[in-house]
C-alpha cells in the first residue's frame, strides 16, 4: 500500500515538476533521445559481433584504435602504432587516461581483454577472429606489442573492432555486464545507466572522460524497429535524432522547417552474384525449357548483364536518390579502392550486341533470387532488374525470400552444401573499412581452411585475383597494400565477378539545433551528435 | 468439479507435448540460424565454431532430444541471440504485454458493452446505426494502419500524447508496472486503444445482438408488468443474461490479446513479448520461438478453464460436474 501512496506522490510530483522539464528544454535541451532501428543483444562489449551492440559499446569501452567517420583509423586508447617488422606491431597506450571508477588504464587492461574477446561463452557471433593468431605481450605498462606468424597488415584494422574491458571485469559474464556489474566501467565518454532489453539503453557522461566532456546530461537510446513508427516519433518530439530514415520519408523530412536530414554514402554495396562454377546452372533454362550450359560462365554474358542494368535509374526512381551508382565494391575513396572503376553506363544495344556476340542472339530464361526487408528496397531493386534483363531478351522470373530463409539457401541449399541459386541480390557492407574485407569474403576463391571465399556465393575463382589478393594481405606498407587491392578490384570487375550496382546512403534526421555527423558505417555514436 | 479440471489439465498435457514436437520441427525447416546470427565478415572457421558452441551442427534429431531432455526438466533452452533462458526472456517482457492486454480488455468492456446495450434497447435510434456503422470500421481496419493514424492524429498532429514506448515503471509486489503514473497512462493510451479497436466492435456485436434477444423474453417483460424499474431490468436482468458469451468469446479473446499483439507493440514500439517474438522469428533464434509457443499454448489452456469456471458462476444452469459424466 505504501508503495502505491508512494508512486502516486511521485506522479503528482512529476506532473508539477513538468512544467519545470519543459523550461529547462526551452534552455537547451540537456537530454539527448535517439531511435534506433535495430535492437541489440547485449552491452557485453564481447559477447556479439554485431552492429548495433558494437555501437552502443563504443560509448562506453573504447577500442586502442578508433574509426573517423569515414572509417580511416586514428588514435583511440593506442596513441599511436607503428610495424616493427613485418609480423610485429608496437602499440603506445595514451597515458592518463582512466576508468569511470578512477582505476587507471594499462597494458594489463589490454592483455585482459585480449584473453576474453575470443572466449566468451555461447557467443552468437565472437570476436575470436580479429585476436585468433595475434601474440600480446606487454613491454611496459604503456606498450603492448603484438606478435604474429604470418605478415599480418590487418592488425591494428582488427583491435579497431572492439573495445578494451578493464582488467578487474575479465571474469564478469556476459548477464551481469547488462545488468552493469562490471562498475568499473570503461573509459569512454559515457557510462552505463540503466539497459532494458529490447527497449532502451540510457547512458549518462562521464565527467572526467579524456577526451572531454559532452555535452549531454543523458543519452537516451531507444530501439524502435518500425521505420514509420521512428519517423513520428521524431516528427512527435518524442525523439531528438533518427536513424536509418525509410528514402521515401527522406524528402519530406528535408522539406520540414523544424528538421534537418544529414547523409553520406554507405560502405554498403547492392550486388548481384551469380553462378560461376556448375555447368548447368539451376534456375537458368533455355527460351523452350530445354537444360543449357550455364551461360553466366561466358564473360560477354557477364559484361551484358551488367550493361542491361540501368543504374541510374534504380538510383533516381526506386531509391529516391537516396544513393549513388556503384562501379566496384567500396565507394570512391574508401582503402584498396580503384581510380579507373567508374559504373558500367546502361547501353542495352551493346548488351544485345555483346548476348548474340556471346551465342545467345535470342537470350534464355533466368530466375533471380533476393531476400525480403534486408536491403533497402530490395524487393523493388530485383524486380526492376528483372525487367531490364526481360528487355535485354532474357526471360526473367524473380523469387524473394525471408531473410532467414534466403541466406541459408544462398549459402549452401544446394547439393553437397553447394549455393543453391544461379543469379542472387545482396549486400555487403565493409566493416572495416577497406576492400581486403570485401575483396576477401566475396571474391576469392572458396577455401575454408584459408579461411578465403567464406561468402563467395557464386563461387567466383580466378587464380591471377587469388594471388594479388594473397600479396595484398601480406604487404604491411599502406601504400603498396592500397595499390594491389586496387589492382584486384580492377582484376575482379573487369572480369564481372560480380555485378554491383549501388552504394546505399546512410541517413539520419534530427531535431533542429541537434547535429548529426554523418557515418560511413552506419554507426549512430552519441560523440558525433552535437548542438548546433 | 475437481473431476473436470483434472480431466481437463490431461487433456491441457496431451496438447502441450504434440505442440512441443510440431514446433521444434516447424521452425527447424525454415533456415539455419548461424546466417543470421553470424557477422557476415567472418571466416568458414568461424561459422563452423560457433555452430559448434551453440550445438546447431549435430542433427536435427539429437538437437530434438537434448532439448526434450531439459524441457522436461523445465528448461526451454538459452536464446541464441541473447544468450539468456528463453523463458526468462519472455516472462521478462511479459509484464508490460499484459499490462497492455489488459487495458484493451478494459477498454473494450468499458465502450463496447455500454454501446452495444444501448444499440440494442434502442435498434431504431440514429445514434445505434451510426455506433454500428463505426463498429463495422473497428472489424475492417488493418490494426497496423490505425496504429499508424493514431500516432498521426494524437502524437503528431495534436500532441497530446506520446507516440512511442511504455512510461515509466514501478515495482509493486514484485511485479513492474507503468499503470500507477499518469505518464505510463499516456504511454498506454494509444496502443491500448488500437489493440483494443476490433474487440470493442466485437462487444459492441454481441451485447446488441444479446440484448435485442433479451429484451423480448418473458422474464423481461414480467419484470416490467410487475413494476421494475428500467434501470435494474437492464442492469440485472438483461446485463446478466447477455454476459455469458461476451465473457466467453473475450476470454478466448484476451488469450489472444496477450499472444498476438505483435503488430501493436511493433509500431507502438511497445517492450513487451510480442516484440520480442517478432525479433526472434527474423533471426532464427528458435529457443525463443519454441518457448514463446510454448507460454502460449500454456495461458491459452488456462484461460479455457478459468472461462468454463467463470462460466458456471455466472449461468446456474451450467454445472460443470455433469461436463464430466
Amino acid at each position: 500500500m505504501t508503495t502505491i501512496t508512494k508512486s502516486i506522490a511521485a506522479a503528482k510530483a512529476a506532473a508539477l515538476a513538468a512544467p519545470l522539464v519543459l523550461l529547462a528544454g526551452a534552455t537547451g535541451a540537456q537530454e539527448l533521445k535517439i531511435g534506433l532501428s535495430a535492437e541489440l543483444s547485449s552491452l557485453d562489449p564481447h559477447y556479439h559481433n554485431l552492429t548495433p551492440n558494437n555501437m552502443l559499446a563504443r560509448h562506453i569501452y573504447e577500442p586502442l584504435v578508433g574509426q573517423d567517420e569515414k572509417q580511416a583509423l586514428k588514435p583511440l586508447l593506442a596513441e599511436s602504432w607503428k610495424a616493427i617488422d613485418d609480423t610485429t606491431w608496437e602499440f603506445k597506450l595514451r597515458k592518463n587516461v582512466k576508468f569511470h571508477d578512477g582505476t587507471p588504464f594499462t597494458a594489463d587492461d589490454v592483455i585482459a581483454t585480449m584473453q576474453r574477446a575470443p572466449n566468451v561463452p555461447k557467443s552468437p557471433s565472437s570476436f575470436s577472429a580479429y585476436v585468433r593468431g595475434k601474440e600480446f605481450t606487454k613491454v611496459d605498462d604503456f606498450t603492448v606489442r603484438v606478435k604474429t606468424a604470418t605478415p599480418a597488415p590487418l592488425v591494428p584494422t582488427d583491435l579497431s573492432t572492439f573495445g578494451i574491458i578493464p582488467a578487474k571485469c575479465k571474469d564478469t559474464t556476459t548477464e551481469d555486464f547488462n545488468l552493469g556489474k562490471c562498475t568499473t566501467g570503461g573509459t569512454g565518454a559515457y557510462k552505463q545507466a540503466e539497459y532494458v532489453a529490447g527497449d532502451r539503453v540510457v547512458l549518462t557522461p562521464n565527467e572526467s572522460y579524456w577526451g572531454g566532456k559532452e555535452p549531454w546530461s543523458k543519452v537516451t537510446f531507444r530501439m524502435i524497429t518500425s521505420a514509420p513508427t521512428r519517423v513520428a516519433a521524431l516528427l512527435a518530439g518524442d525523439l531528438d535524432v533518427i536513424e536509418n530514415v525509410p528514402t521515401s520519408d527522406v524528402a519530406r523530412l528535408k522539406g520540414d522547417a523544424k528538421l534537418s536530414v544529414a547523409s553520406t554514402v554507405s560502405n554498403r554495396v547492392i550486388y548481384f552474384h551469380m553462378d560461376h562454377f556448375r555447368e548447368v546452372s539451376p534456375f537458368i533454362k533455355g527460351k523452350d525449357g530445354s537444360e543449357i550450359k550455364n551461360p553466366l560462365r561466358n564473360l560477354k554474358v557477364r559484361q551484358a548483364l551488367s550493361m542491361a542494368i540501368n543504374r541510374p535509374g534504380i538510383v533516381d526512381r526506386i531509391m529516391e536518390k537516396e544513393a549513388i551508382p556503384a562501379g566496384q565494391l567500396l565507394p570512391d575513396g574508401f582503402f584498396g579502392t580503384s581510380k579507373k572503376l567508374k559504373p558500367v553506363a546502361f547501353d542495352l544495344n551493346g548488351a544485345k550486341k555483346l548476348l548474340a556476340e556471346a551465342g545467345y542472339p535470342n537470350g534464355f530464361k533466368m530466375k533471380l533470387h533476393g531476400p525480403i526487408n534486408r536491403y533497402l528496397n530490395d524487393t523493388k531493386i530485383i524486380e526492376a532488374v528483372a525487367q531490364m534483363f526481360s528487355r535485354l531478351g532474357i526471360e526473367t522470373e524473380v523469387e524473394t525470400l525471408p531473410a532467414a530463409n534466403f541466406f541459408t539457401r544462398a549459402s549452401q541449399g544446394g547439393q553437397g552444401n553447394v549455393p543453391e541459386f544461379s543469379f542472387i541480390l545482396v549486400g555487403w557492407g565493409a566493416g572495416t573499412g577497406e576492400s581486403s574485407d570485401s575483396l576477401k569474403a566475396l571474391l576469392a576463391t572458396f577455401d575454408p581452411a584459408k579461411g578465403m571465399g567464406a561468402t563467395n556465393r557464386g563461387r567466383y575463382s580466378n587464380p591471377t585475383f587469388d594471388a594479388k589478393v594473397d600479396e595484398a594481405l601480406r604487404t604491411v606498407d599502406d601504400a603498396k597494400r592500397d595499390a594491389a587491392l586496387a589492382e584486384a578490384m580492377d582484376i575482379s570487375m573487369n572480369d564481372v565477378g560480380l555485378i554491383p550496382t549501388h552504394y546505399q546512403l546512410n541517413t539520419w534526421a534530427s531535431r533542429k539545433g541537434v547535429k548529426v555527423q554523418a557515418r560511413t558505417d552506419e554507426y549512430t555514436l552519441a560523440t558525433g551528435i552535437r548542438k548546433d | 468439479m475437481l473431476a473436470f479440471i483434472l480431466r481437463r489439465l490431461a487433456q491441457a498435457l496431451f496438447v502441450i507435448a504434440a505442440m512441443l514436437v510440431i514446433v521444434f520441427f516447424g521452425v527447424n525447416v525454415v533456415g539455419d540460424p548461424i546466417y543470421m546470427l553470424i557477422s557476415p565478415e567472418m571466416d568458414q572457421q568461424q561459422i563452423a565454431e560457433t555452430a559448434r558452441q551453440l550445438g546447431l551442427d549435430r542433427p536435427i534429431w539429437e538437437q530434438f532430444l537434448v532439448f526434450l531432455k531439459n524441457a522436461v526438466q523445465g528448461d526451454l533452452g538459452r536464446s541464441f541471440v541473447h544468450g539468456e533462458s528463453a523463458i526468462k526472456l519472455i516472462l521478462s517482457r511479459m509484464p508490460a504485454t499484459l499490462e497492455l492486454a489488459f487495458v484493451a480488455l478494459f477498454m473494450a468492456i468499458v465502450i463496447g458493452l455500454p454501446l452495444g446495450l444501448y444499440a440494442g434497447l434502442k435498434p431504431e435510434s440514429r445514434l445505434s446505426r451510426f455506433i454500428m456503422a463505426v463498429s463495422i470500421l473497428g472489424f475492417s481496419l488493418p490494426t497496423f494502419w490505425v496504429g499508424l493514424m493514431l500516432i498521426l492524429t494524437f502524437a503528431v498532429g495534436l500532441g497530446w500524447l506520446p507516440a512511442t514506448g511504455r512510461g515509466p515503471t514501478v515495482s509493486i509486489f514484485g511485479l513492474e508496472t507503468s499503470l500507477l503514473t499518469l505518464k505510463g497512462w499516456q504511454h498506454v493510451a494509444l496502443p491500448a486503444l488500437n489493440l483494443a479497436l476490433l474487440k470493442i466492435s466485437l462487444v459492441i456485436r454481441l451485447a446488441r445482438a444479446g440484448a435485442r434477444e433479451a429484451a423480448l423474453m418473458d422474464y423481461v417483460k414480467f419484470a416490467r408488468a410487475k413494476g421494475l424499474s428500467q434501470s435494474r431490468i437492464i442492469g440485472v436482468h438483461i446485463l446478466k443474461n447477455i454476459m455469458i458469451p461476451i465473457v466467453t468469446v473475450l476470454g478466448l479473446e484476451f488469450g489472444s490479446l496477450v499472444a498476438f499483439s505483435v503488430v501493436t507493440e511493433t509500431i507502438f514500439a511497445w517492450p513487451g513479448m510480442g516484440r520480442l517474438l517478432l525479433e526472434a522469428i527474423t533471426r532464427l533464434d528458435r529457443p525463443v520461438i519454441v518457448a514463446y509457443v510454448m507460454v502460449v499454448v500454456v495461458l491459452f489452456v488456462a484461460i479455457n478453464l478459468l472461462v468454463d469456471m467463470v462460466y458456471s458462476a455466472l449461468d446456474p444452469r451450467v454445472r460443470l460436474t455433469e461436463a464430466t459424466s
